[in-house]
């Protein structure tokens, strides 16, 4: 199944790519969704996610296997849905991405130039090694209660670093993550903008990303979607698994605490 | 506005333990990109004031000096003259661009309120963050309610201290020309904003 997939993987997100070109309005969403049904194009990615995981890479040439994402070494099923956490190998909280990092750079030998060269796609890319993981990484804990560790002190400190940034008004417009996700029922333009300060808002967002995003036809990740949202507020570029990412994505986790995982989603 | 600053960084200074560890926290986990540099994480007072949640009490004397300040700062646009052009208003007023590091500096910036308003009520696309302005020249064509607007696209916060909308004037984001053309939008009679009301 693996090799096959690998075989069609180059060709379909060209398809896909192409036909997401027509799918920047909500109503071709709609029927790009009744089109494709519970079939997530991100299927694709997913293989290709855990055929990377399997890989042997870097100048130690060796995979991810003994990578530990918290639940051990090599424990995938259900690792997602308890990040971020604190590593007492890495001493700080990480998120998903910044756990891979740690495992490239201190299993297989990577440099972290290297990883940070093009973490996320640009538009028309075929899909980074980083989405790939995360997808397939974040599929093996659908179902799964998200339960963000909030024991260790440090944890607790993310969270409350996370908040602080979510109120941090700056730039040219003043905007903070509230101004645009402080309320619920509202929406910029067409699009609906989820109330990320309670549980339900939360949850529904935090429980749905990794994603694959139709108008782009890729799979983009929580820590993507987090620099994204900070280019709309006028803000420099975040990067991948740093602190300010890290401490956001527990805010979110924390708050979205109790719902089950249901990741990769389909988004616009 | 050296004093308000003063009294402000006074005031702040006593909330400002976990803000000055966002603030760091922001300059080690981003980086500059195009156009855009870290300077953007600096905030003045303001912005230090209303990086609050929304329910958080806001100190009131601060408040009263930050809108005082905000009111004495808007100046009259040239020869008293609100209103340019509504056409070139609309534009600007559908226009999300500008000031992100994907955006071509070259071009000017956009008012983007259709992101947050109603405001030609054909228009389906817009967004609900604040209030309808549909019809808005119906609500009157007096001088103050000329200055009124005027300010409140100048420095929001001259009316409503940590309002979410931008400061288009204060910031830079808009020129003067450009405001007065979104104002000609807005009070207009044949601008699309109140000609195409339903009865
Ligand atoms: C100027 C408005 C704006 C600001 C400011 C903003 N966002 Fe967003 N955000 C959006 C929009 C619009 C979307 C939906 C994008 C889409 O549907 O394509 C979104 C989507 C999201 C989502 C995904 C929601 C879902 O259900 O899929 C998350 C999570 C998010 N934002 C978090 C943040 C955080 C954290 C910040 C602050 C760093 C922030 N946003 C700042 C406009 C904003
Ligand atoms: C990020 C969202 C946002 C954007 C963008 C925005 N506004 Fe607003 N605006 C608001 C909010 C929220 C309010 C209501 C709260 C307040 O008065 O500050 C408001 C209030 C107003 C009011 C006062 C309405 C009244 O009843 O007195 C006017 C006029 C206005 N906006 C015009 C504009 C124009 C013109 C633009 C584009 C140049 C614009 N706004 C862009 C959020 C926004």
């Amino acid at each position: 199944m693996r090799r096959f997939s690998n075989t069609i993987l180059t060709g379909l997100p060209m398809l896909l790519w192409a036909l997401s070109a027509l799918a920047d309005t909500d109503g071709v969403f709609d029927e790009y969704r009744a089109m494709f049904g519970d079939e997530n194009p991100a299927i694709f990615v997913i293989d290709e996610g855990e055929e990377l995981w399997l890989t042997a890479a870097g100048p130690k040439a060796v995979t991810l296997e003994n990578c530990d994402l918290g639940l051990g070494p090599g424990v995938v099923e259900g690792a997602y849905a308890q990040l971020p956490r604190y590593f007492q190998d890495a001493q700080r909280v990480q998120d998903l991405e910044s756990r891979l990092e740690y495992c490239m750079i201190h299993l297989q030998g990577r440099s972290a130039a290297d990883i940070h060269a093009r973490p996320y796609s640009l538009r028309g890319d075929l899909g980074t090694e980083m989405e790939a993981l995360v997808a397939w990484i974040a599929e093996q804990s659908r179902g799964l209660p998200i339960a963000p560790g909030q024991a260790h002190v440090q944890e607790r400190n993310a969270y409350a670093l996370g908040e602080s940034l979510f109120y941090y008004r700056a730039g040219p417009h003043d905007f903070s993550c509230a101004t645009c996700h402080g309320q619920s029922g509202k929406r910029i333009r067409l699009q609906a903008l989820p109330d990320l300060t309670g549980h339900d808002g939360a949850a529904e967002a935090y429980s749905s990303w990794p994603a694959y995003r139709i108008s782009q036809g890729l799979v983009r990740t929580m820590g993507w979607r987090m620099r994204d949202c900070f280019r709309q507020q006028r803000m420099p570029e975040l990067i991948m698994g740093s602190e300010a990412s890290v401490a956001l994505q527990t805010y979110l986790a924390v708050n979205a605490a109790g719902a089950a995982m249901a990741a990769p989603g389909l988004k616009r | 506005m050296k004093i308000l600053t003063l009294t402000l960084t006074l005031f702040l200074l006593t909330h400002s333990a976990v803000a000055q560890d966002a603030a760091d926290a922001l300059r080690s986990s981003m980086a500059d990109k195009n156009f855009v540099t870290l300077e953007r994480i600096d905030r003045d007072a303001l912005q230090e004031l209303c990086s609050k949640p929304r329910t958080a009490a806001i100190d009131p004397e601060a408040a009263a000096s930050i809108r005082q300040a905000a009111l004495e700062s808007v100046p009259e646009p040239g020869n008293a003259d609100y209103l340019g052009d509504w056409a070139r208003g609309e534009a600007i007023a559908s226009n999300g661009r500008g000031l992100q590091y994907s955006d071509n500096p070259d071009q000017a910036n956009g008012g983007n309120c259709y992101a947050c308003h109603q405001l030609d009520p054909d228009e389906l696309a817009y967004g609900t963050l604040g209030p309808s302005l549909a019809g808005y020249g119906a609500r009157g064509q007096s001088p103050a309610m000329l200055q009124y607007t005027w300010a409140k696209l100048w420095n929001t916060h001259a009316y409503n201290v940590c309002s979410h909308m931008p400061r288009f004037g204060a910031a830079g984001i808009l020129t003067e020309q450009q405001l007065r053309d979104v104002m000609a939008f807005l009070f207009a009679p044949e601008s699309p904003v109140n000609r195409n009301l339903t009865p």
